[in-house]
């Protein structure tokens, strides 16, 4: 995903002069073919994500769509500031690419793990955030970033995740694609869980359990529409998200569910990271294991939810 | 005659004050001869057509300075008495701190500090790619220099060459808690600027000739930005708010100060 991700920054910009490219201090070697054809819009400079989000941002003002590319944490935690501020205060068309978001960087422990990075950009007026599920999905999103007329955080979640989306779905920021329609629960997804629902939702399916599995790769704007579409049809809701139980995924589903205001209450429960520093290293399956982002535990907790 | 013009600014930033009861006055006064020279000798810019591409940016990164640029941009002619009178009203495109997208001739949303020179020096960036003649102003407090962002976007600046772009310190030494030698000691401040590859000049920033001097010879040193730091008096003007930190931010402003300060600006 994030090879495809950057790989289609160049490509994009091979054809649109007004892409820019800024990184903060990547790995030797990244967008090197950028750099060599694009010298004057690649941009590598150094540790100073607060710097280079206020760049950013003055370029956009003045025409320009850059593609920052940083770690998450360090994008989100450390520049939030400049993001609300100079991006999207000014409502400036910035492509944050948060590296490793979620539990990417599991081993490297809290400081780098971006657990909540979802939930601070969601918070952040005129902010789409964007969670692509795979390499594919990041390719039909990347045509569509040019022409978003705003911001956009992209969550790069891994690096070499498999390909579960199908295109012919269609794509379009902002919309959600539904996978499966059944009338027991309706599981809400977002970035690279889609893989371990669709797989949950199979199993529940073999159980004589049937679900409804919506994927939101837009997080922000949600698609309110289609979720409660489907959330009516079912009787209990479970969004799953590799990022915190607070502010992102699961509150947006919680925060539309309460407002619909049914007669009959929905069953709910959010399956996501707990309102607490990961402490814990491992790889980023070992965290996703431990924290029951995996089909053992989210099929578990659709059944406890039907019996209650 | 541009003493007449300081002293019209400084009547304006009074009027504005006292209609709202509202603002900071003491660190727009430090900036008014800076911000009159700007706008009447140097920066290439029109009021009938604010967005004209080529324009130099002016970027007031110590947004709560705004009353002097709003008075700027009043005698200018990109916003009109009215919108004066309006200053923090509910409805009004004037607030306490300039913002993008409301008011004409204002380049970004300012107010958190530290956000103008990433963002000039991206303004910078762009127009040399775009190979505009367009220069960018960024004038920044003194305070506002303990921000670690300016000096990371200095870093950028210098690597960058970027001799299209200008620092300007409202350097009056006085910041919200005390003097900026006690709160952080900024010297020595023009080395530190050298160090971080500006060309540096140190101006007297209430002297319009000296001021227009040097904006007359920019960038001052090919390939590298540069780095003003005007000298300057907090207050400057109204002689009982001069260097007086009770004026910073003036929360309660008493009919007597409103009186006083009126008598202090229409006697000039």
């Amino acid at each position: 995903m994030r090879k495809t991700c950057l790989n289609m920054v160049y490509r994009l910009a091979q054809t649109d002069a007004r892409i820019v490219f800024i990184g903060s201090d990547l790995g030797s070697g990244t967008l090197d073919e950028f750099r060599r054809e694009l010298p004057e819009r690649f941009f590598m400079e150094g540790i100073s994500e607060q710097c280079v989000v206020g760049m950013a941002a003055g370029m956009a003002l003045d025409g320009k769509i850059p593609y920052v590319n940083t770690i998450a944490t360090f994008l989100t935690r450390r520049a939030f500031e400049q993001i609300a501020v100079d991006v999207c205060m000014q409502g400036a068309r910035v492509r944050l690419i948060g590296n490793g978001g979620g539990l990417v960087y599991a081993p490297l422990g809290p400081t780098h793990i971006a657990s909540e990075d979802i939930s601070l950009m969601r918070t952040l007026p005129g902010m789409a955030v964007v969670c692509p599920a795979d390499a594919e999905e990041m390719t039909d999103f990347m045509l569509q970033s040019v022409e978003w007329d705003g911001p956009i955080y992209i969550r790069l979640a891994k690096g070499y995740d498999p390909v579960v989306t199908r295109r012919e779905l269609g794509f379009s920021i902002g919309k959600g694609i539904v996978y499966r329609e059944g009338a027991d629960v309706l599981f809400v997804t977002t970035g690279v869980t889609l893989g371990p629902v669709l797989e949950s939702a199979d199993r529940l399916s073999g159980m004589g359990i049937s679900s409804s599995v919506l994927h939101l790769p837009t997080v922000k704007p949600f698609d309110q529409e289609l979720f409660l579409d489907l959330a009516a049809q079912t009787r209990a809701v479970v969004p799953v998200e590799e990022n915190s139980l607070l502010g992102g995924l699961g509150s947006a589903c919680a925060e539309v569910l309460a407002e619909a205001n049914y007669s009959t209450p929905k069953r709910f429960k959010r399956i996501a990271l707990p309102d607490a520093f990961p402490d814990r290293y491992g790889s980023q399956a070992d965290l996703l294991a431990y924290y029951g982002l995996e089909p053992g535990n989210i099929v578990r907790v659709a059944q406890r939810l039907l019996e209650i | 005659m541009f003493g007449n013009l300081s002293a019209k600014l400084r009547r304006s930033v009074v009027r504005t004050l006292a209609a709202s009861r509202r603002g900071h006055l003491a660190p727009a006064l430090s900036l008014i001869e800076i911000l009159g020279v700007l706008y009447d000798d140097v920066l290439r810019v029109d009021p009938d057509n604010p967005l004209w591409p080529d324009r130099d940016r002016c970027i007031l990164s110590k947004g709560h300075g705004c009353l002097a640029l709003y008075a700027v941009l009043e005698e200018k002619g990109f916003i009109t008495k009215d919108d004066l009178d309006g200053f923090c009203r509910h409805g009004s495109m004037l607030g306490g701190h300039p913002e993008l997208h409301k008011v004409p001739g204002v380049e970004a949303t300012t107010g958190s500090l530290g956000h103008g020179l990433p963002l000039g020096l991206g303004y910078a960036l762009a127009a040399r790619l775009d190979g505009r003649p367009s220069r960018v102003f960024v004038i920044m407090g003194d305070g506002e220099c303990n921000e670690g962002s300016v000096w990371e976007a200095a870093l950028s600046a210098s690597k960058h060459r970027a001799d299209n772009l200008v620092v300007i310190v409202d350097y009056n030494k006085q910041q919200s808690y005390g003097s900026t030698s006690e709160v952080v000691e900024l010297e020595p401040f023009a080395d530190k600027w050298r160090a971080f590859g500006f060309s540096v000049a140190e101006v007297p920033g209430h002297d319009h000739d000296a001021l227009r001097t040097v904006f007359s010879s920019l960038p001052l040193e090919s390939g590298k930005p540069t780095a003003l730091i005007c000298h300057t008096i907090k207050g400057k003007g109204i002689d009982f708010v001069e260097a007086n930190l009770s004026w910073h931010h003036k929360s309660s402003l008493t009919d007597q100060d409103l009186e006083r300060l009126r008598l202090a600006v229409e006697n000039e």
